[in-house]
């Protein structure tokens, strides 16, 4: 191989390795603008761990966003279930527990047509349903068990969600609780205001009475307690506007994986 | 294809050094481009992956076999190290710091990049014809004789000739395309396989496996066959000669009697 030849081909190579590079960066450019516009990124999508997160929503989303949960028989059911730590009982959840959660409202407002305020007996007079699906926590522990509930699309509908609305905020009654779900996951038909836990009422180690159920994200997302719901087309209006309180403590949002 | 197989003949001393005079032969890296740049960023993504998953198993260091396990049911095993959170009965009377939020991210964050990076080699592999003659063994090594030779030279810590530095021995390719064509499938398989998002698309690849806790162990136990990989690689690394072979798979090129004159 002569000098000529060498340096010919490095040309070449300079040329093609230059056209390559442009077309990766249109295609980057090209790829950002479309996962923005069909909603494949997720709130905590800055930062050092912004690219791993917005692969792993954007293929989610584009693998899985009709599955459904994995359900188990009744057989399977962990006895007894296992439930972590919760925080410290503030005095109104005390005082709302003392009078068997009668007073217990969840509200609903944001892009709705008709805001509205359930009460518990509310929720149970709307057609139950019922799942055997997995918890499993981000530590690595998990159990089995049957969840009763409504679900939140059947709520969506009562209110009127608008058409422009993307996510659906949801306030635990824990101090600086909350997290919130894309549409695709909110009028999924297993996610469930769940009020009933094998048989019983959910108790309130397990979120009692309401926890936000999706059986197809970590246990930390199925946040407890839940008070109140906004429906949103913009999340940076909550908070540090990462979509949630977990991202603020390093957590990400997305918990799907 | 039009890579040269040979091995390098050494520059005859009158020939001028400057890099155009060099002949194709050498011109050749002993790892090209495309393979250094991979196996230093697989390397990268190995080091996070391993310091995030020894984070994120702390919080919960039980392993269990079937679909669930927690505190309240007996474990399959369980490793006797304290815990980062205060609920699992660690037999410590301390809790370290949880560091599972930065750990997970950068969990998924590493095996994105390693995955994607582990295909581009992957794909060059079977495109270059790489397969065949770097890690498919040698139509002489398929013997018994080669084989226990093979092994028999590891045992006795015999240093490689100097033609060894241009292609890799019958272990060696054995041990890579167990790693390329076994344990990184089976990590990347079973770290799915926990996921319940991605379970609930294609349930089969956790059920096959037993559950979602069988899949959590078994992610532990590939990770582990992994981490014995990179241990023995790096302890072959230090017994062919550190710096030549980090110099080959740095610049492309071993260190030869010739570039040192």
């Amino acid at each position: 191989m002569s000098d000529l030849s060498s340096r010919k081909l490095s040309r070449r190579k300079l040329i093609t390795t230059g056209l390559a590079a442009t077309a990766g960066a249109a295609g980057l450019g090209v790829a950002a603008h479309l996962a923005q516009e069909y909603g494949l990124v997720p709130p905590d999508h800055r930062g050092i761990y912004g690219l791993g997160e917005t692969l792993t929503y954007a293929s989610q989303r584009l693998l899985t966003r009709h599955s459904l949960a994995r359900e188990f028989s009744s057989s399977q059911i962990s006895k007894p279930p296992f439930a972590n730590q919760i925080d410290p009982l503030t005095d109104e959840f005390k005082r709302l527990q003392a009078g068997g959660f009668a007073d217990w409202r969840l509200s609903v407002n944001g892009m709705v047509a008709r805001p509205a305020s359930f009460s518990l007996d509310q929720l149970k007079s709307y057609p139950s349903h019922t799942q055997i699906t997995m918890l499993q926590c981000e530590e690595g522990w998990s159990y089995i068990a049957e969840w009763v509930g409504v679900p939140l699309s059947h709520l969506l509908d009562l209110v009127g969600v608008l058409p422009q609305a993307k996510y659906v905020v949801y306030v635990s009654m824990e101090p600086n609780t909350w997290d919130s779900i894309d549409m695709a996951d909110a009028l999924h038909p297993q996610t469930f205001l769940t009020y009933g836990m094998n048989g019983h009422e959910l108790p309130v180690g397990h979120g009692g009475p309401l926890r936000m159920r999706l059986p197809r994200q970590l246990g930390y997302k199925n946040v407890k307690f839940i008070t109140h719901l906004t429906v949103t087309d913009d999340l940076k209006k909550f908070g540090k506007g990462l979509g949630a309180a977990a991202p603020e403590f390093g957590y990400a949002w997305y918990a799907g994986i | 294809m039009a890579r040269l197989e040979s091995a390098p003949v050494p520059l005859p001393a009158c020939v001028p050094t400057s890099a155009s005079a060099i002949p194709a032969a050498t011109a050749t890296p002993r790892h090209s481009a495309l393979v250094r740049v991979t196996h230093w960023i697989t390397t990268l993504c190995f080091f996070a992956l391993l310091i995030s998953g020894f984070e994120i198993v702390i919080s919960h260091p039980r392993f269990y076999w079937g679909e669930t396990g927690n505190d309240l049911t007996t474990p399959l095993f369980k490793l006797h190290i304290p815990s980062s959170r205060s609920l699992v009965p660690s037999g410590y009377g301390y809790v370290l710091p949880d560091q599972n939020g930065w750990s997970r991210y950068l969990h998924f964050q590493s095996a994105w990049i390693v995955v994607l990076t582990g295909l581009l080699y992957v794909s060059s592999l079977f495109f270059s014809g790489d397969l065949r003659k770097n890690l498919f063994p040698r139509r002489a090594d398929l013997s018994w004789r080669a084989f226990s030779s093979s092994i028999a030279d590891h045992l006795r810590f015999k240093r490689p000739n100097a033609a060894e530095a241009w292609s890799y021995n019958l272990l060696q390719r054995l041990a890579y395309l167990f790693v390329i064509f076994v344990l990184f499938p089976l990590v990347i398989w079973t770290g799915l396989a926990m996921s319940p998002a991605f379970v609930s698309a294609f349930p089969l690849t956790v059920t096959s496996l037993g559950g979602q806790q069988s899949a959590r162990t078994l992610h532990f136990f590939v990770s582990l066959a992994l981490l014995l990989f990179l241990l023995a690689h790096v302890a072959m690394v230090f017994l062919a000669g550190f710096t030549n072979r980090m110099r080959a798979m740095i610049t492309g090129r071993p260190g030869t009697p010739t570039e040192r004159t």
